[in-house]
């Protein structure tokens, strides 16, 4: 048991090898395309809204479809159930994520420079913990959004969860969440980084043996 | 005769008496086509677009109408010179300040622009032939954004509005002659000295569309009816055809048709532009006015026959046709010819210095078309087609060159006819006034529609009709009550265009446009109250104005919605009061809260489900 442990601590000890290296950098570039595009699509369509309305959350900001209309449009149709307004300045995140987003960006590149595999364990073990957060989070917004309604609206309806992934109907509207490029490109970031520790530690066992 | 013949000749009486029973006189025409194949050809599926838009004028309704091609579905109402509450036209300070003192118009001929001779579906112009007046409707936003007139020297202006080839000039003819400049009286009895018509070139700004009176020519009191401008060859110059030549002041139906022919005027209108430029013109009423007399090669007449209506040029700018309503042909003149007989001279005298080019040296031929030839559209295929008001029909003839056979026998060239019911003015060929016809489709403009319908009582709907064109034979595809009185439409290919639906925010340039609820305002200054209110589902913020009696108010109310078809109404309950407001327009209104007590405004278009919600108090105190 020990035996293997102190094995474990000397692979983990060991730097990054050459394609680990190149994977991360892939990863990294990955990473910095994600923070640039679009995360997630929130979609309404009704009737009378057949082209539907949008919002794409990006890392750092809401653009709203039809040049920004389509916000205050959602925002004028959600009085009327007591919603808050949606407004880009109470998106704490959006201010949290991209800082966060560069810290993980410059730990890959001193991985890609001098890491060492136990690194990019801890980048991976932080990043996913990010990920799930910041899924959750915005799960969290979601709830509140729904849950926290104006008794005095003119429509009263019972809270509600907005869908997360996936489509649903609420009153005369079909509302659809659905991850877009920017996410896929953080997934594709956690993949390059597990291949890059699959690449190194298999290339550290057969050095050991 | 034996009984037998007797019987013989008895039953084959009861027999023809009982087939003919029951059948029209002869000569009238089937009331329907059972055919239910056509209908496909105007088919347009609920939710599925129309590839035309028909603009056609509404006559002394006042307003411009828009249907959609080939369904004819009535699409929308453009008030021009009438109030038409269902937009709040005519009850806001600007479309008020527009219309004047009148209530109404007269809309005969709408014209689009153009740009190198083509449709470039920036504005629509449209005349007022009761007050004198040219609108001009922008298709941004299918709004009327200027009414010029009553236009200054100028009496009746139905000779308009027929555009130049890069909408440099909107030209307009005075139907009526009166004593020159208006407000001179003269006695009627003296309308042959003391009277003048007048045809005008009104300028358009190529940016703004702004129009202006760029310069007038005098004419003796003929009385200009129908006009078109040349294009090609004919670049440059307009024609308009007259009755009255007689220069008769009564009784003109018969003291007006005595001679064989009237005159029709040819305008060099560059020309005429020219001579403003080089100061040959003088002011009168404030507008430069040409005496034809002392400069020579502005206008010159032409002999067309007896009380001509319709004078139009053809896609090539060559061929000119005429159509004498009382002669049962339409005059062909060739341009190219008309230009010889301008250098060469070949006049036969003058009119008040005017010369008059001999109608044999330029004409081409008279087709006969039929009775009474009103109007001709081209396809651009080399076929004309005339609206026959008599006969109630549409002929549709070939346009010159002609063999020598056809000309022997110009009967020859007139290859289809088809009934209209009944009594057609004008007929419409999409794109027939510019260098490229569309070709597919004509509508027939129908004065009565007698019989046609289920009864609306006394007060008998006008009539158009859809006439495919596409092939060798005309077909009859669908029959429409277009608004009265249509006289004459345009139509424009739907993707020639793209209007705005809402007004964005950016462009709002209103000093009193409120876009939040905190902005919104009522102040008071003596017995003026000015109000800054915002319209957005479902409210009106402020939704209580305090006033006393005899207060002035003054409303500005924007609509701060940016989605299409999100449209609010203001309506006052007893003040004669209903303005209309596109998503991010703003519109002011003015009126004396007269009377003390309280009254509810709402919106009067319905916007959403808490529509009836919207809404709030005039409160006049004593
Ligand atoms: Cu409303």
């Amino acid at each position: 048991m020990n035996a293997r442990l102190s094995a474990m601590h000397r692979i983990l000890d060991r730097p990054v090898n050459f394609a680990g290296r190149g994977l991360l950098l892939v990863g990294i570039i990955v990473l910095l395309a994600g923070a640039a595009l679009p995360l997630w699509r929130i979609s309404l369509v009704a009737p009378q809204y057949a082209e539907g309305l949008t919002l794409d959350m990006y890392a750092y900001q809401i653009v709203a479809g039809n040049a920004g209309q389509d916000l205050a449009e959602i925002n004028t149709l959600n009085h009327y159930i007591g919603m808050k307004p949606i407004v880009q300045a109470d998106f704490l995140e959006m201010k949290v994520m991209p800082f966060a987003l560069g810290v993980f960006a410059l730990l890959g590149l001193r991985a890609v420079v001098v890491g060492r595999i136990m690194g990019l364990v801890d980048l991976a073990v932080l990043f996913s913990y990010f990920g799930a957060f910041s899924l959750a989070s915005f799960a969290y917004r979601l709830y509140s959004y729904g849950h926290h309604l104006d008794p005095h609206a003119p429509m009263k309806i019972t809270p509600f969860m907005p869908v997360v992934i996936g489509s649903q109907q609420i009153a005369n509207f079909v509302q659809t969440s659905l991850p877009l490029a920017g996410t896929f490109c953080m997934a594709g970031f956690v993949l390059l980084l597990v291949a890059a520790l699959w690449t190194s530690i298999r290339e550290a066992r057969r050095d050991q043996r | 005769m034996s009984t037998r013949v007797t019987v013989l000749v008895g039953g084959s009486l009861a027999a023809a008496l009982m087939v003919t029973a029951g059948c029209n006189p002869p000569g009238s025409t089937k009331a329907a086509n059972s055919d239910t194949s056509v209908a496909a050809k105007s088919f347009v599926a609920p939710g599925a677009k129309d590839e035309y838009y028909l603009f056609y004028s509404g006559g002394h309704s006042g307003q411009v109408y828009v249907a959609g091609l080939p369904s004819m579905r009535h699409i929308s109402t453009i008030p021009v010179f009438a109030p038409y509450p269902a937009t709040g036209y005519g009850f806001d300070v600007e479309s008020k300040s527009m219309m004047g003192k009148f209530t109404w118009g007269d809309v005969h001929h709408p014209g689009l622009s153009q740009s190198d001779g083509k449709y470039d579906g920036r504005w629509l112009f449209v005349n007022d032939n009761a007050n004198n007046r040219i609108a001009r409707i922008d298709l941004r936003d299918f709004k009327t954004r200027q009414i010029l007139g009553p236009i200054p020297n100028s009496s009746g202006n139905h000779g308009s509005s027929f555009v130049t080839e890069n909408s440099e000039y909107v030209l307009v003819a005075s139907r009526f002659s009166v004593p020159l400049p208006k407000g001179r009286y003269a006695d009627p009895s003296t309308y042959k000295t003391e009277y003048n018509g007048m045809v005008s070139g009104i300028k358009v700004d190529q940016k703004t569309g702004e129009m202006s009176v760029g310069w007038q020519v005098l004419t003796p009191p003929f009385n200009w009816d129908l006009g078109s401008t040349g294009k090609g060859p004919s670049s440059g110059w307009a024609f308009w055809t007259s009755y009255n030549s007689e220069m008769a002041h009564e009784t003109l139906e018969a003291t007006a048709t005595q001679g064989e022919r009237d005159y029709a005027a040819i305008v060099n209108w560059r020309a005429a532009e020219q001579a403003v430029k080089d100061g040959k013109a003088t002011l009168m009423d404030g507008v430069p006015v040409i005496d034809p007399a002392k400069v020579p090669g502005v206008i010159y007449f032409l002999p067309v026959p007896k009380s001509p209506h319709g004078i139009d040029t053809d896609p090539s700018g060559r061929w000119i046709a005429a159509s004498g309503k009382l002669q049962p042909v339409t005059s062909v003149f060739d341009f190219e010819k008309i230009q010889k007989a301008i250098a060469a001279k070949t006049f036969d005298g003058d009119v008040r210095g005017i010369p008059v080019i001999k109608p044999e040296a330029v004409l081409e031929g008279e087709v006969p078309v039929g009775l009474g030839p009103l109007h001709t559209q081209y396809d651009g295929k080399g076929n004309a087609y005339t609206s026959l008001y008599v006969e109630s029909a549409v002929a549709k003839w070939t346009l010159p060159p002609w063999t020598d056979a056809q000309k022997k026998d110009l009967n020859t060239i007139v290859i289809d006819k088809i009934p209209v019911h009944f009594n057609i003015g004008h007929l419409v060929v999409g794109g027939s006034d510019t260098k490229e016809p569309y070709g597919r489709y004509l509508v027939a403009m129908n004065k009565l529609s007698k019989g046609r319908h289920v009864s609306v009582g006394p007060s008998q709907p006008e009539s158009s009709q859809l006439i495919d064109i596409s092939g060798n034979k005309m077909s009859m595809l669908y029959e429409a009550y277009t608004e009265p009185e249509p006289h004459f439409a345009q139509i424009l290919k739907v993707d020639t265009i793209a209007p705005i639906e809402v007004y964005p925010k950016a462009e709002n340039t209103d000093s009193n446009a409120v876009w939040e609820a905190s902005q919104a305002s009522v102040t008071r200054n003596g017995n003026k109250v000015e109000v800054k209110m915002m319209a957005i589902r479902s409210r009106f913020v402020p939704d209580k104005i305090e006033a006393r009696a005899g207060d002035e108010i003054t409303i500005h109310v924007t609509n701060v919605e940016q989605t299409t078809d999100m449209i609010h109404g203001l309506g006052i309950i007893e003040h004669d009061m209903n303005v209309v407001v596109d998503p991010g327009e703003t519109k002011t209104v003015k009126f004396k809260a007269a009377k003390a007590g309280v009254f509810p405004f709402y919106c009067t278009n319905f916007c959403s489900a808490l529509h009836q919600e919207m809404q709030g108090y005039l409160a006049v105190k004593p």
